[in-house]
C-alpha cells in the first residue's frame, strides 16, 4: 500500500508555476527523497502533502486522506519539520515536547526524545538561545512526539554539524526500521544516496528524473565508474537549464 | 470541540514565556501604576474648580474695597492674586499669562458711602468667549448685588440654597482610575496580539501549530484567558495605587467583573484580527496604532468624555473602549447599574462579532 499518492499535482503562485504536474508515490516504510535546486518546488509540494497549502489541480492522497480537507485527521498521524523551523522564544526544548504531547494527548518521554536527537545537553535552554542546528533538532524532536506513521522532513540537516547530521540519519533509519515512511528533502546528495529508497529530482516544478539512486545513476549518468548521485544531479539540472534556454531562445530574443 | 487540556497546555507555554520575557509584564502591570502616579500627581490639585484671578485695588486699600475682595474670596470660586496699583493692569495680565482680572476704581469707598451714593463700577477684564469669564462675571455680580442690598439697607427676598447632586464630590483621580484601567485593558492585549499574531505568521509558528490538534479557537481562548487574569491583577494594583497615594474613592463591586472580562476578550480578538489580516509585522503595527491611538485618547481614559466637545463625544460613542470606561465609571463611581447594563450589552455584541471575525480571518495554514 502507498502512504503517499500524488498524480498530476499543480500549484501556481500568480503566473509562477511552482509545481507543474508532478506524480509519484511513497510506499509504507520507504524513505523517499525529493531533490532539486533552490526554488524547484520541493517545499511547495511538501506543504501541499501536509495540508498546509491548497493545490490548484491534481490528485493527492496521504495515508488515504485528502490533506487539505481532512487535515485535522491527518495531522494526528504525521510528523513534520518545516523548512527553517522556529518556535516561541521563551520555551525550552523539554517544555516544547511536553506542550506537543499535551496537545496531541499522548504520553511522551521528553528525555528519551531529546537523547534521540542529541539535544539532551540543551534540554533546558530557551529556544531563542539555541544555535541554528539545535533549533533544527527541536523541530525533529517535535515531529516525533505523536508517534507518526509518516514523517515529512524539509531540509532537516541544513546547518547541522557532521555529528548532528549523522544523528538525524540515525533517526531516519530507525523510523524506517519501524516501518514508518519518510519524505525527505535535502541539498546533500550523499545523504539522499545513503538513506533514500526512492528519489525524485525536481526542477522548475517538474520531475526530471526518478527511481532508486542506482537507477538514476545508471539511466542518466555518463557511464563512468564511481559516478555519484551528485555528479548526475549536476549534469541533469545543467542540461535542463540548457533546454530551457533553447526553448526561451526559440520564442525570440529578449524573452529571458 | 474545544479541549480544556489543550487550552491549558497552550496557556502554560504562553504564560511562562510572557513572564520570562518580562517586557509584557512591565507594560501590563507596572506601566499602568506609573501612569496613575504620573497623572495623579499632575492633576491632584485640579480637583477644586477655582478660577485664577488677578485683582488690582486702586482705592488705597479702603475698608470698603478690602471688604469687596474678602467677599469675592469667600465665594471660594476664585484663587485671587492681588496686583499692585502702580502697574498697567492689561500689560500685567498679558505678561503673567492671566486671562481674567478685576479692577476696583479709586474713590470706590467714597462713592458708595456718599449720601446719596454715587454709582460706581468695578471693571472685569477677560475673554468673553471663555467659559471661565462667565463664571467670573457671575460671581462678581453676585457680590456686587450683595453690596447694593447692603447700601440700600435692604435684605434679599429670593435666596438660594445649595443641594449637592452627587452624594460625594468626585476628584480628578476618581475618573482617572477607571479611565486608566480602561487604558490598560486596551493597550496591553492590543499591542501584544498585533505583534504576536504577525510575528507567528512570519515565523510560520501558526503553520506549525496547525499541524497539531490545537484549534484556532483554543489558541485564542488561551490568550484571552491570560489577559483576563492580567487585567484582574492590574485592576487591584491600579485601584490600590490610586487609593493609597491620592485617596481615590473606589467602590469595589462585582459590577466591575463583566468589564474586566469583556474588555480583554474584545481587545485580544481585535489585536488578533489586525495582526492576521496584515501582510507584514510592520504593517500590522501601523494598522494597530491607527486603531489604538484614537481610542486611547478619546474614550475617556484621561478626561471624562462629558468634558469633550460634542462632535468628539459622538465619535467616542463608536469607540469600543468608551463602553469599557463608561461602564467602569457607572459601576465604580455613580452606581448607575442600568447604564452599565447597556455598556455590557454593547460590549457583548462587539466581543462576539470581533472574536468571530478573528477566528474566521485568522489563517493557520496558507498565507
Ligand atoms: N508563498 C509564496 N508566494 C509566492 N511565491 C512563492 C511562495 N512560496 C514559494 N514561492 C515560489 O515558488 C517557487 C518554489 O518554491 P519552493 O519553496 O517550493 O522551492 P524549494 O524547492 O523548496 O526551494 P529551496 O531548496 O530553496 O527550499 C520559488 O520560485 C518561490 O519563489
Ligand atoms: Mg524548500
Amino acid at each position: 500500500m502507498s502512504n503517499i499518492e500524488v498524480s498530476s499535482l499543480q500549484k501556481a503562485y500568480g503566473s509562477l508555476r511552482a509545481v507543474d504536474g508532478i506524480s509519484f508515490s511513497v510506499r509504507d516504510g520507504e524513505v523517499f527523497s525529493l531533490l532539486g535546486p533552490n526554488g524547484a518546488g520541493k517545499t511547495t509540494t511538501i506543504e501541499i502533502l501536509e495540508g498546509l497549502r491548497e493545490r490548484d489541480a491534481g490528485e493527492v492522497r496521504v495515508l488515504g486522506l485528502d490533506p487539505w480537507k481532512q487535515g485535522y485527521e491527518l495531522h494526528k498521524k504525521i510528523g513534520v519539520i518545516p523548512q527553517g523551523f522556529k518556535f516561541v522564544d521563551y520555551a525550552t526544548p523539554k517544555e516544547a515536547i511536553n506542550y506537543y504531547a499535551a496537545l496531541f494527548g499522548v504520553k511522551a518521554d521528553a528525555d528519551a526524545i531529546l537523547k534521540r536527537v542529541i539535544l539532551e545537553d540543551s534540554a533546558d535552554v530557551y529556544f531563542s538561545k539555541l544555535s541554528g542546528g539545535q533549533k533544527q533538532k527541536v523541530g525533529l524532536a517535535l515531529s516525533l512526539v505523536n508517534d507518526p506513521q509518516l514523517v515529512f522532513l524539509d531540509e532537516p540537516t541544513t546547518g547541522l554539524d557532521p555529528q548532528a547530521r549523522r544523528a538525524v540519519w540515525e533517526v531516519i533509519r530507525t523510523l524506517k526500521s519501524e516501518d514508518r515512511s519518510v519524505l525527505l528533502t535535502t541539498h546533500y546528495l550523499d545523504e539522499a544516496e545513503e538513506l533514500a529508497d526512492g528519489v525524485a529530482i525536481m526542477n522548475h516544478g517538474k520531475i526530471i528524473a526518478s527511481g532508486t539512486p542506482a537507477e538514476i545513476i545508471a539511466q542518466h549518468g555518463s557511464g563512468k565508474q564511481g559516478e555519484s548521485l551528485e555528479d548526475v544531479f549536476v549534469k541533469l539540472v545543467g542540461e535542463d537549464a540548457v533546454t530551457a534556454d533553447q526553448s526561451a531562445a526559440a520564442k525570440g530574443p529578449g524573452r529571458r | 470541540m474545544v479541549s480544556v487540556r489543550r487550552i491549558r497546555a497552550d496557556l502554560t507555554v504562553f504564560g511562562r514565556g510572557y513572564v520570562r520575557a518580562r517586557i509584557g509584564l512591565f507594560f501590563s502591570l507596572i506601566f499602568p501604576i506609573i501612569l496613575i502616579l504620573l497623572f495623579g500627581a499632575i492633576f491632584s490639585n485640579a480637583g477644586s474648580s477655582t478660577v485664577p484671578i488677578y485683582i488690582q485695588n486702586n482705592d488705597n486699600n479702603s475698608p470698603a474695597s478690602l471688604g469687596f475682595i474678602t467677599a469675592l474670596n469667600s465665594t471660594n470660586a476664585m484663587a485671587i492674586t492681588i496686583v499692585s496699583p502702580d502697574v498697567n493692569f492689561s500689560q500685567y495680565l498679558a505678561s503673567h499669562s492671566g486671562t481674567t482680572g478685576i479692577v476696583i476704581p479709586s474713590g470706590f469707598q467714597a462713592d458708595i458711602s456718599a449720601k446719596p451714593p454715587v454709582p460706581v463700577s468695578v471693571t472685569i477684564y477677560g475673554n468673553p468667549t471663555s467659559s471661565v469669564f462667565g463664571a467670573v462675571v457671575g460671581v462678581t455680580n453676585a457680590v456686587v448685588s450683595g453690596f447694593n442690598l447692603k447700601i440700600a439697607n435692604a435684605s434679599a427676598i429670593v435666596g438660594t440654597q445649595q443641594v449637592s447632586v452627587a452624594s460625594k464630590t468626585y476628584k480628578y483621580i476618581d475618573y482617572l482610575v477607571p479611565g486608566l484601567i480602561g487604558f490598560s485593558v486596551l493597550t496591553s492585549p492590543m499591542f501584544a496580539l498585533v505583534n504576536i499574531s504577525s510575528q507567528y505568521k512570519r515565523d510560520k509558528i501558526f503553520k506549525q501549530l496547525s499541524l497539531t490538534p490545537l484549534t484556532k479557537t483554543e489558541w485564542l481562548i488561551s490568550k484571552i484567558t491570560w489577559y483576563v487574569v492580567l487585567t484582574f491583577v492590574s485592576f487591584f494594583l491600579m485601584t490600590g495605587a490610586g487609593t493609597l497615594f491620592f485617596g481615590a474613592h473606589i467602590t469595589y463591586t462585582v459590577g466591575v467583573i463583566p468589564f474586566l472580562f469583556l474588555g480583554p476578550f474584545l481587545f485580544v480578538s481585535l489585536g488578533m484580527l489586525v495582526g492576521t489580516v496584515s501582510k507584514s509585522v510592520e504593517s500590522a503595527a501601523v494598522v494597530g496604532n491607527l486603531i489604538t491611538f484614537p481610542m486611547m485618547f478619546l474614550s475617556g481614559t484621561f478626561f471624562p468624555v462629558s468634558s469633550m466637545p460634542d462632535y468628539l463625544q459622538t465619535l467616542a460613542h463608536v469607540l469600543p473602549l468608551f463602553y469599557v470606561i463608561d461602564g467602569l465609571n457607572n459601576v465604580m463611581l455613580y452606581g448607575n447599574y442600568s447604564s452599565a447594563l447597556t455598556d455590557i450589552g454593547v460590549l457583548i455584541v462587539l466581543s462576539v462579532v470581533v472574536f468571530g471575525l478573528a477566528v474566521r480571518f485568522f489563517k493557520w495554514r496558507e498565507d
